[in-house]
């Protein structure tokens, strides 16, 4: 990531808040870089790293998947996304015991595809469509309060 | 480059092993293997060895050397691994290995313990071939993650469930006479139809079960079978491996496999032959989306095409091309590390006849087996070949 200066070896991304385990941790394990991401897109400020190629990554990268480049900056995400693909699941892992049946979508955001959770839908599969037009954010798991990715139908607001 | 020949095949009955250790499994598959096969066990060199998640069925780490024990044989053993194709790349590394030279003899398959687990332990346990932080904190099972890929399938290329439910029922018909196999009833269209959601639009019959079972394949040099009269009729031609984006949203396309694409064009060309030459396939249905997406990138079906196949009685077993006469990962069970030497054991015996199903090929050279590893993010495809 270009913010993160040349030598460092280590602790890419962090603001080295919770990496020696000290300060509160939103997950059991703390992943520099990917905390940071989710943290930003639950403020609306979700963004992809991105090549001067155009290809687009999350965090945590040093160098673009699809090229190699390591000159990665940070774009914003598209306020709107486009559901790309879905399932209504209603056969969760443990950690999502509570929350089935619910909808996982993968959706393009634009530089990157994400994949979340698609609420503010029933969770039927004649519901959703392809096409569906969505925004981006950071929800709680209702199973244990954890977040994830969480979509909703775009409002037009 | 010598011709590796596989001289012995050895299966566990899939299914429910609940009370049997893990090395227990390997050593019965191990056992049948050196039988079927008439090779000494100290003539083995190595030992390649696939298994998942032997460290949550078993809290059993570093399980090569205790295969090796189980198997009774004394030499360099390693586990591989690369989710459900983790006995997929231990075999193409023995065939490797054998080809280039550096071993004669090479022990090659996989185990996996599933049942002894709680249904959600085993989702959960699945989940992990996915990406973990971006994919299965987002709720990604790994029904749910081929249920993308259908949806993601029908959108673009059309076709319906009704087409799937043609995959189960073929399978499940073709899994009736394998002594090995865990579902050994059939499914009807209708009755697939109606089962209830996994994964919309996967539901409970789109599914393969959870399977307790072992692989083991003896890996041979066509001069050491040559050299100690060993009958080894099926050569393994072409090997190839292909990988992808870990995460489905990050690849290209969400309907496709490039990485068995890369892996059969791979195998494909070592073998000297195209996709119209095979005769039978086992690919890996753990869905049966799956299957689709498989005959596809076997470059069996155009793109698009793959989803009427069984529908049409294509693929069926009295079909022009049979797939998965063994009953597929959908009926004869999906214990994931000893899958890819399973298909690789089924296949031999389909080509030297005396598989149930050989009846249905009465005439095949040439098949074809594709194993595949979380969505698809590591593939492996062989090519086995009658030689003689």
């Amino acid at each position: 990531m270009s913010d993160d200066g040349a030598g460092d070896d280590g602790d890419a991304g962090s603001d080295g808040g919770d990496a020696d385990g000290t300060g509160p941790t939103p997950t059991p394990v703390s992943d520099a870089g990917y905390d940071e991401w989710l943290d930003a897109l639950a403020a609306g400020e979700g963004y992809a790293l991105v090549c001067p190629d155009g290809h687009g990554s999350l965090p945590p990268r040093r160098i673009c998947p699809d090229c190699g480049s390591d000159a990665l900056s940070r774009e914003p995400l598209a306020e709107t996304g486009r559901v790309e693909t879905f399932s209504v699941v209603h056969v969760p892992s443990p950690r999502f015991a509570d929350d089935a049946p619910y909808v996982t979508a993968v959706v393009d955001l634009g530089p990157v595809r994400a994949t979340g959770v698609l609420r503010g839908v029933e969770p039927e599969g004649d519901a959703v469509e392809v096409g569906l037009s969505v925004t981006a954010g950071v929800e709680e798991r209702a199973t244990d309060g954890e977040p994830l990715v969480a979509f909703r139908p775009d409002d037009g607001e | 480059m010598t011709d590796a020949r596989v001289a012995g095949v050895g299966l566990t009955r899939f299914g429910s092993h609940a009370d049997r250790a893990g090395r227990d499994l390997f050593a019965t598959a191990a056992e049948r293997a050196f039988e079927d096969a008439g090779v000494p066990r100290e003539d083995v060199e190595e030992l390649n060895y696939g298994n998942f998640m032997g460290a949550l069925a078993e809290h059993q780490g570093h399980q090569a050397p205790l295969m090796a024990e189980a198997a009774g044989v004394r030499c360099p053993a390693t586990r591989y691994e690369s989710a459900c194709a983790s006995a997929g790349v231990a075999v193409r590394e023995a065939v490797r290995t054998v080809a280039a030279g550096d071993a004669d003899v090479v022990l090659a398959g996989g185990m996996e313990r599933m049942t002894n687990l709680p249904t959600a332990e085993v989702t959960e346990g699945l989940a992990m071939a996915a990406d973990d932080l971006f994919e299965v904190r987002s709720g990604v099972t790994f029904p749910g993650a081929y249920a993308l890929m259908a949806t993601a399938y029908f959108e673009a290329y059309g076709g319906e469930r009704r087409d799937l439910a043609h995959v189960a029922s073929k399978n499940h018909a073709n899994a009736l006479p394998n002594e090995y196999a865990q579902y050994r009833r059939e499914v009807s269209v209708d009755e697939a139809m109606d089962a209830p959601p996994v994964a919309e639009p996967l539901h409970l019959y789109d599914a393969c079960p959870i399977t307790d079972g072992a692989s083991a394949l003896v890996v041979v040099s066509a001069e050491y079978a040559a050299e100690h009269d060993v009958d080894a009729p099926v050569a393994v031609a072409g090997t190839g491996q292909g990988t992808d984006r870990m995460a489905l949203g990050d690849r290209e396309h969400l309907a496709r496999t490039p990485a068995a694409d890369d892996a059969a064009e791979a195998a494909y060309a070592a073998a000297g032959v195209g996709p119209d030459d095979v005769d039978v396939a086992e690919v890996h249905d753990c869905f049966t989306i799956a299957e689709v997406l498989a005959t596809e990138s076997l470059g069996l079906f155009e793109v698009g095409e793959g989803v009427s196949a069984a529908r049409e009685g294509i693929t069926t077993a009295d079909g022009d091309l049979p797939v998965n006469l063994s009953g597929g990962l959908k009926a004869k069970g999906h214990p994931v590390g000893a899958t890819g030497g399973s298909q690789i054991a089924e296949l031999t015996r389909l080509l030297r006849g005396d598989h149930p199903n050989s009846e249905h090929v009465p005439d095949a050279e040439v098949g074809v087996a594709h194993n595949a590893g979380g969505t698809v993010a590591s593939a492996v495809v062989h090519v086995l070949e009658v030689a003689e």
